[in-house]
C-alpha cells in the first residue's frame, strides 16, 4: 500500500479515538525524564527494545496491573496467547514513556486511568487489580466499557480503557504472532505474485479480464 | 574517482551537481556515462541501501511498533534517515501564522534524497499537462511540448524499469511497446474497485510504478539508451545484471536492498560511479554559486558539515539539482555584484510560483471484503492500480467548478499490520474487549480502502518562497520563508475527491464511517504535505517572465542549469518525479552537446 494512504487510513481507522480533552488532566504527571527521541537516523536494523530509548515508567506494581488488564482486553484463545504473553505491557510502558507530543499526550490519558483502576479496585475487592479474582477484573472492565457523558463520574475511566484497548490491540497485532492470528500472510519472498485465489475472485462475481 | 572527501577533490570538474536525488542522480548519470567528469554534492550523509535497508524486520523490533514520530514522519523503517519535515539545525519559517497559508517542507539530507522513499508512481504528463494556459487561460504553458519529452521519457523508463500498461486514454500517454515491465495481477479490493468503479464512470487501470517485476532486458536496453558508446552499454548491462527483480515482499518506502526498485542510490549512482568519472562529496552544504567579471559561474563554494569548514571547487558547468526549494535558496543566497538580487534572478522571478500537489483522503470499510480467505496480498510494495482522471469532457465544458483534474490511489487489503489498532465497530460507542475483541478484529483486518486524491494546483501569486531576512541556519546561511495559498480550483477540487471517494465506498456496498465535508478548505492538505514540491525557477520563452530557457539553463547564467523540478511551469496531477528525470535527463544532453560545440 502506498505509505501515505496506509499511513492516513490507518490512522482515520484505527486512532479516531485520540480525541482527548487536554483540561481534563491538566494536573497529570510530566513525561519521563527523556527529552530525546530516538533522533533522525538510528539503527534500523536491530531488534530494539522497550527502554532503550528513554527511561519507562511503569513500577512492578503498575507493570502487573497493565498485564492483567492487557489480558481482560486480550484473553488467550485457541488460535494465540495472552497480550502479556507477547509483551504488550511493554509496549504501553514504553508507548506512556516516550517523549513525543502524540505519546505525551496518551500519557495523560493513560495514568490517571491506571490510578482510577487502582483505586477502585482496592477499595471494592482489597487488593490491586493484578491480584483481584477474573470476574472482578472483568466487572471493572464492563464498567469503563460503555461511552461515558462528558463530565460524568465514570469519564475518566472511559476514556481510558478506549486509549489503552487500542494500545493493547495495537502493540498484540503488531508482533508476528498476532500478525498470524489476524490473517496476514506475507513478509516473505516470493518467485511470484499470483495474485488472489482463482475461486475467490469468482465468489465476489469479480473479474480479473485486465490486460496484465 | 568514488566518494571522496574535501582533501581529495580535484582542482576542476566538467560538471558540478548540486544534489543526488532524481535531477542530481539523473544528471549525473547522463553525463558521465559521456564521459563528462562530474562532482556530486549531497547535504546528507552517504547512505547505502544494500546495507541498510530493513527489508523483513517487524513492527515489534522497532520502537513504538514502528509508528510515525517527529523523528521518523512516516515510520521507524521509513528510508528517509537524515531529514523529513524538520532537519536540525536547518529550519525555515512561514510569513503567515494562519495554517492554511503556511507550506510544510519534507527534505531528505542522505545520498539518494528523497527518492529512497518516494513512492514509486511514474506517471507520465500528457500533451495537455504542457499546455495549460492554452486550454482554460490559466497558469502558464510550458516553452515544451509533450513530443520534446516523450523520447526522455522512454530512455528513463528503459533505465530505471517501470511497470504498467497501455491503456489508450486521454492525456494518459502510453510508452512505446517494450518499454515499461508487466503489472502486477490486481489484489482482491483492488479488483472490487474497479468494477464499482466502472459502475460510477471511473476508469481503474494499472498505474506505472517504477519497480522491477521481472529483470531488466540488459542485452537489448544499454544499446538503446547509450548508442555507439561501448563503455556505457557494458558498464549499464552490467548493472543491470545486479538489480534483482521484486520478490514481492517488503514495502518499498524502506528502499530496496535488492535494488529492485528505483531509488537514485539503487539505479543512477551505482553506473556513474562504475565509468570512473564521478566523485560524491556527501555532508556538504552548497551555499553559493560564485560568478566571474563576465558573470558566469565558476564552480561552487560550499561547507563541509563535518568540520564546519568552506571550500570552493571549479566547474565548466554548475547543474543544480538540490530540490525545487533548497536550489532556489540557493540561487538568492549566490549574491553578487553582477547579481544582487541572486544568481538567475534579474527576472525577479526565483522562488515565485512554487506548487505542490492537491490532496485529499477518504476511506470506507467494506463488507465484501470481510473474513476472506487468507492469501498474501504484499505484492510490489505499493499501488497496483489506479484511476487517471476522467472527466475531460466536463472540464473542457466548464461544469466542474475547478479547472485542473486529479488522478486517485486507493490502497486495499491485508497489509503488514503496524502499530496501529485494527479496526473493530464498537457498536454504540461501548469498547469492545476480551474474545470478542480478537474475533472482530479478525473478521475486519483488510476490509478497508484507502483513498487519495492527487490533484493538479495552478501556480498563483501568492504561493512563493524567498529569504527570511532575520532568520539563519547553523551554517550562518539564510533559511527560507514561505507563503502559502490555495486557490478556489484547489480547494473546490478537493471536495470533489472526497465525495467521488464516499460515492465509490457505497458503490462497493461499503460504509462511509464518517460523512464526508462539503467544505474543501477543511478537506485539502496542507501545502507541500505531498511532497510534490515544483516550481521556483520555472522555465519559459523569455527572460522577463521566466527564469530557464526551454533548456533548463539560467537566462542569466549560461554555464548554469536547474535539473530539479524547479523549472515546472505547471504541477500536472501526474507525480513529478519521472517528468524531473526526463528533464534533467534532457538538460544533460543539452550540456554535453554543448561542451562538445565548445560553448560551454
Amino acid at each position: 500500500m502506498d505509505r501515505r494512504v496506509a499511513i492516513k487510513w490507518m490512522l482515520a481507522a484505527g486512532a479516531g479515538t485520540l480525541l482527548v480533552h487536554p483540561l481534563s488532566f491538566a494536573e497529570a504527571t510530566p513525561p519521563g525524564s527523556a527529552s530525546e527521541g530516538y533522533g533522525k537516523d538510528a539503527d534500523l536494523l536491530k531488534a530494539h527494545k522497550p527502554g532503550e530509548f528513554w527511561p519507562l515508567t511503569f513500577t512492578d506494581a503498575v507493570r502487573r496491573d497493565v498485564a492483567a488488564l492487557c489480558d481482560q482486553v486480550l484473553p488467550a484463545d485457541d488460535r494465540s496467547p495472552s497480550a502479556s504473553a507477547l509483551g504488550v505491557h511493554d509496549f504501553i510502558d514504553e508507548w506512556v514513556s516516550a517523549p513525543y507530543p502524540a505519546q505525551v499526550k496518551d500519557r495523560a490519558v493513560i495514568l490517571p486511568g491506571l490510578a482510577w483502576v487502582d483505586t477502585q479496585s482496592r477499595a471494592r475487592f482489597g487488593r490491586a487489580f493484578s491480584e483481584a479474582r477474573p470476574e472482578q477484573q472483568i466487572s471493572l472492565c464492563e464498567e469503563m466499557a460503555p461511552e461515558a457523558p462528558a463530565g460524568s463520574q465514570l469519564e475518566v475511566a472511559s476514556r481510558f480503557f478506549k486509549r489503552f484497548r487500542n494500545l493493547a490491540a495495537a502493540g498484540f497485532f503488531s508482533t508476528p504472532v498476532g500478525m498470524t492470528d489476524l490473517g496476514y500472510i506475507g513478509n516473505v519472498p516470493l518467485p511470484r505474485f499470483e495474485g488472489p485465489p482463482a475461486d475467490l475472485i469468482e465468489k465476489l462475481g469479480l473479474t480479473d479480464e485486465v490486460k496484465w | 574517482m568514488a566518494f571522496i572527501t574535501p582533501s581529495t577533490t580535484a582542482d576542476a570538474y566538467d560538471v558540478v551537481v548540486v544534489g543526488s536525488g532524481a535531477a542530481g542522480g539523473q544528471a549525473a548519470y547522463t553525463l558521465t556515462m559521456d564521459g563528462a567528469r562530474v562532482l556530486m554534492l549531497e547535504a546528507g550523509r552517504n547512505y547505502d541501501p544494500s546495507t541498510e535497508t530493513p527489508m523483513f524486520q517487524t513492527p515489534d523490533m522497532a520502537p513504538l511498533r514502528g509508528t510515525a514520530t517527529p523523528d521518523k514522519p512516516y515510520g521507524f523503517f521509513d528510508a528517509t534517515v537524515g531529514g523529513g519535515w524538520t532537519v536540525p539545525g536547518e529550519p525555515y519559517t512561514n510569513a503567515s501564522e494562519d495554517p492554511a497559508r503556511q507550506f510544510m517542507w519534507y527534505r531528505s539530507r542522505m545520498l539518494g534524497g528523497r527518492t529512497n522513499h518516494w513512492a514509486r508512481h511514474a506517471l507520465r504528463n500528457g500533451p495537455y499537462d504542457f499546455k495549460p494556459r492554452s486550454r482554460d487561460g490559466l497558469g502558464f504553458d510550458w516553452p515544451i511540448s509533450y513530443q520534446d519529452v516523450a523520447p526522455y521519457y522512454d530512455k528513463v523508463e528503459m533505465l530505471i524499469g517501470v511497470y504498467g500498461t497501455k491503456e489508450g486514454l486521454e492525456n494518459t500517454p502510453d510508452s512505446p511497446d517494450g518499454v515499461l515491465l508487466p503489472p502486477p495481477k490486481a489484489r482482491i479490493g483492488e479488483l472490487l474497485a474497479r468494477q464499482r468503479a466502472r459502475r460510477i464512470g471511473i476508469p481503474v487501470v494499472p498505474i506505472h510504478r517504477a519497480v522491477l517485476t521481472r529483470p531488466l532486458d540488459h542485452v537489448g536496453i544499454p544499446p538503446k539508451l547509450h548508442p555507439g558508446n561501448a563503455k556505457a552499454q557494458r558498464i549499464l548491462a552490467e548493472d543491470m545484471r545486479n538489480r534483482a527483480a521484486c520478490f514481492w515482499a517488503t514495502q518499498c518506502a524502506r528502499g530496496c536492498a535488492i535494488r529492485a526498485n528505483y531509488q537514485s542510490t539503487t539505479v543512477h549512482i551505482p553506473p556513474a560511479l562504475a565509468t570512473g568519472n564521478l566523485d560524491i562529496l556527501t555532508d556538504a552544504m552548497v551555499r553559493e554559486v560564485p560568478v566571474d567579471e563576465a558573470g558566469k559561474a565558476t564552480g561552487v563554494i560550499y561547507i563541509d558539515k563535518r568540520t564546519g569548514s568552506e571550500h570552493r571547487v571549479k566547474a565548466r558547468v554548475v547543474v543544480l539539482a538540490a530540490s525545487a526549494c533548497e536550489t532556489v535558496r540557493l540561487m538568492l543566497n549566490s549574491r553578487s555584484k553582477r547579481f544582487p538580487e541572486g544568481l538567475g534572478n534579474s527576472s525577479g522571478l526565483v522562488g515565485k510560483y512554487i506548487l505542490d500537489t492537491v490532496g485529499a483522503n477518504w476511506g470506507g470499510q467494506i463488507p465484501l471484503l470481510e473474513n476472506l480467505p487468507l492469501h498474501n496480498e504484499d505484492g510490489a510494495g505499493g499501488l497496483h492500480v489506479y484511476a487517471p482522471w476522467w472527466l475531460y469532457k466536463e472540464q473542457l465544458a466548464g461544469t466542474l467548478g475547478f479547472a485542473r483534474g486529479y488522478h486517485v490511489e486507493f490502497g486495499t487489503g491485508r497489509g503488514m499490520p503496524g502499530g496501529f489498532a485494527p479496526y473493530v465497530p464498537d457498536a454504540g460507542g461501548r469498547t469492545t474487549f476480551g474474545a470478542k475483541l480478537k474475533e472482530d478484529a479478525r473478521r475486519y483486518y483488510g476490509s478497508h480502502v484507502g483513498f487519495s486524491g492527487r490533484g493538479e494546483m495552478i501556480p498563483n501569486d501568492d504561493s512563493f518562497c524567498e529569504l527570511d531576512p532575520k532568520v539563519v541556519d547553523k551554517w550562518g546561511l539564510p533559511v527560507l520563508r514561505f507563503h502559502w495559498r490555495w486557490s478556489d480550483h484547489e480547494t473546490r477540487q478537493a471536495a470533489h475527491m472526497q465525495k467521488t471517494f464516499a460515492d465509490w465506498i457505497e458503490a462497493m456496498g461499503g460504509v462511509n464511517l464518517k460523512k464526508p465535508l462539503n467544505d474543501g478548505a477543511k478537506v485539502i492538505d496542507p501545502g507541500g504535505k505531498v511532497i510534490h514540491e515544483v516550481g521556483g525557477t520555472i522555465m519559459g520563452t523569455e527572460p522577463g517572465k521566466s527564469v530557464t530557457d526551454a533548456w533548463s539553463r539560467t537566462w542569466d547564467v549560461p554555464n548554469v542549469y536547474v535539473a530539479d523540478g524547479g523549472v515546472f511551469a505547471s504541477n500536472a496531477d501526474k507525480n513529478p518525479t519521472l517528468t524531473i528525470m526526463a528533464l534533467a535527463w534532457r538538460a544533460a544532453d543539452r550540456i554535453l552537446d554543448e561542451m562538445k560545440k565548445g560553448n560551454l
